[in-house]
């Protein structure tokens, strides 16, 4: 009787595939729609959606300046809406958020050499001094916000304030990398 | 290509000397011909091209400045570029000169009005090269010949030889492990055949003897069954023992019930966060962004897939050789059913605007009942994820690794300091609680991490 238990016990552990029983799963399950998950009438059935269009998700303002290379010359001198009092708080933020997004690809100083660049995963990541581009605040929020060739839009992941602490802080690494 | 470490050396010395007995030694030196063949090919992929550039160091200029967006054999932003020189000299005409003043500022180019620079600005939707002012014309020479370069065709060679190498290196473990499991039986076998023949003729030479045997004499007694039934306090404590057994198991049983410690299930998509957050290196929180900010740790949408997959269209040849082997996985498929849910035309680099979801499977499940927030422990407490997510890094496919019962978040809760550098939320109320609890240091639980409410509401 004890074998038997034994073999009871070992054969409900053994599948890993499957989840466990439970006790009462009217009360581990929830009523409401969970995040991502799978709602009847909703299209494709997924909870999870884009925000319906001309509506502003909540941390992302609006951006006035088109995904094109005119609009991309546009954003070039405009200024960054950060208070440059508390600088010091946001380039600690943006260095942060640059270690976790961006420092893969264009590496911790910014000179495009990431883990994934050293490892040739991705390829041809342009240093932040490169005179040919002359990068500015306004072009490096711009570049985070729609993407650049390969490069893919950053905004679903940054909100509008943390993308400019980022480009702030891209703006300190081009510095230090001309120096 | 990683070796995996041997489990058991102990039988990995049996299944060696076993070999050796049964002269397998045929796999052993079929292994170091492949090896010796390797050099050879290497050797053979050193011809370069011959041009009046450095291809090594073109190729490097290569990396640095063309390849985010162009690629030898097939389109990416811009077009492919191997022998470009080439080819445009034979279908358009046009000269390495006209190549220096292109590459150098190519929207000059566009605006001059020459036919062939608007034609290739307009059929790749007029995304504009970057101008390169500061290539000079012998870094152009020596990109264009690396671009004239042949394909370093025979190391794809020696890499699948040195593959097929390791694939007779895992057969013949598989094998030495069988034979041992046969001979080991075998053995047995025979032990107990010799046991039963030695039996057999002992009795044989016992009757032959005239020994009586003591069978009579045994029926006489009583059986030894009727005599623990008899003997009652036998009885009682056999029972108890049975009882307290069978509670002891029934408990652990009840216990695991709703458990899903080591939940592994089969993902719509294989992905292996070994070769992402292992070898790659990349952060968690790049993809579950929503970790640092809300409650949940957030299963990245496509789009940041794509952030990659983009320009990583397949896997290099050595993982694909290490998931075929070792996990039965073809890397280079996956990220085509990646492809297939995003939409993305690989040929056209663009998106078609066909998506469908992809159908993870969620693996760590808390019950409804309970309340947790990613964004407290990950950016207030400052939690590694390994802590509660076990080594994702070393995962190949994910499971769940700590039980996420309630006991495991108290202990937790019981033995973790709470961070209060650069919180000014926490100052006060550390200072005081620190007084009245007299200790320097708050755990979680002293600051209310163990009020019901906190979790169950």
């Amino acid at each position: 009787m004890v074998f038997g238990g034994l073999l009871l016990l070992v054969s409900c552990y053994d599948d890993v595939r499957e989840p466990n029983i439970q006790y009462m799963p009217n009360m581990y399950e929830p009523v409401g729609y969970e995040a991502y998950g799978e709602v009847d009438f909703l299209p494709d059935h997924q909870e999870a959606l884009v925000p319906p269009s001309n509506t502003i998700p909540r941390g992302w303002m609006p951006y006035r300046y088109e995904n094109t290379l005119e609009g991309k010359e546009q954003a070039r001198v405009q200024k960054s809406p950060l208070d440059s009092l508390n600088i010091e708080d946001d380039l600690a933020t943006g260095g942060q958020l640059y270690t976790i997004y961006c420092a893969i690809c264009h590496g911790d100083k910014g000179d495009g050499q990431g883990t994934l660049v050293k490892r040739e995963k991705i390829l041809g990541v342009p240093k932040y001094d490169d005179p040919a581009r002359n990068i500015t605040i306004g072009t490096t929020y711009h570049t985070i916000h729609y993407g650049l060739n390969s490069m893919g839009s950053y905004a679903s992941q940054m909100n509008t304030k943390e993308m400019w602490q980022v480009s702030a802080y891209v703006m300190q690494l081009k510095q230090d990398l001309t120096k | 290509m990683k070796k995996v470490p041997y489990r058991h050396p102990i039988s990995k010395i049996l299944g060696i000397t076993v070999l050796f007995f049964l002269l397998f030694s045929a796999s052993i030196y079929a292994q170091e011909d492949a090896a010796s063949e390797q050099p050879a090919a290497e050797a053979g992929s050193d011809t370069a091209a011959e041009s009046d550039g450095d291809p090594v160091a073109g190729k490097a200029l290569f990396n640095q400045n063309c390849a985010a967006c162009h690629a030898l054999n097939r389109k990416m932003t811009g077009p492919a570029l191997a022998n470009v020189e080439s080819r445009l000299q034979e279908e358009e005409g046009l000269d390495r000169d006209w190549l220096y003043g292109w590459i150098k500022n190519s929207p000059g180019t566009i605006a001059s009005g020459d036919a062939y620079a608007n034609k290739i600005y307009n059929e790749y939707n007029q995304a504009a090269m970057t101008a390169f002012p500061t290539l000079s014309n012998a870094d152009i020479d020596n990109i264009l010949a690396y671009t004239a370069a042949p394909p370093p065709a025979p190391v794809a060679a020696a890499t699948s030889a040195t593959g097929g190498a390791q694939t007779g290196g895992g057969d013949a473990s598989g094998i030495s492990n069988e034979i041992i499991l046969g001979a080991l039986a075998v053995v047995f076998a025979l032990l107990v055949m010799m046991l039963f023949l030695v039996n057999k003729t002992l009795r044989r030479i016992a009757e032959a003897n005239g020994v009586v045997y003591e069978k009579e004499l045994a029926e006489k007694r009583t059986p030894i069954w009727k005599a623990f039934a008899q003997n009652q306090f036998l009885v009682l404590v056999t029972v108890i023992f049975l009882l307290l057994g069978s509670a002891y198991f029934a408990y652990g049983w009840m216990m695991q019930v709703g458990v899903d410690q080591g939940y592994e299930p089969i993902q719509p998509i294989h992905y292996s966060h070994r070769i992402h957050a292992g070898d790659n290196k990349i952060e968690c929180k790049y993809c579950h962004s929503s970790a640092r900010v809300s409650k949940h740790s957030g299963i990245p949408s496509l789009n940041v897939c794509m952030n990659c997959h983009k320009s990583i269209y397949q896997v290099a040849d050595e993982t694909l050789q290490e998931g075929k082997q070792e996990y039965g996985v073809d890397y280079n498929n996956e990220i085509k059913k990646l492809y297939t849910a995003v939409g993305w035309d690989v040929e056209n680099q663009r998106y078609t605007g066909e998506s469908k979801p992809v159908e993870w499977v969620r693996i760590h499940n808390l019950p409804d009942f309970a309340y947790f927030n990613h964004s407290q422990h990950v950016s207030v407490a400052g939690i590694q994820c390994q802590q509660c997510h076990g080594p994702v890094e070393e995962m190949e496919v994910m499971y769940q690794y700590s039980p996420l019962t309630m006991g495991w978040c108290i202990n937790c809760h019981r033995e973790t300091n709470i961070k209060i550098e650069g919180n000014e939320y926490y100052e006060k109320i550390h200072a005081e609680l620190s007084k009245k609890y007299g200790v320097d240091q708050l755990t979680a639980a002293q600051m209310g991490g163990l009020e019901c409410g906190k979790c169950h509401y």
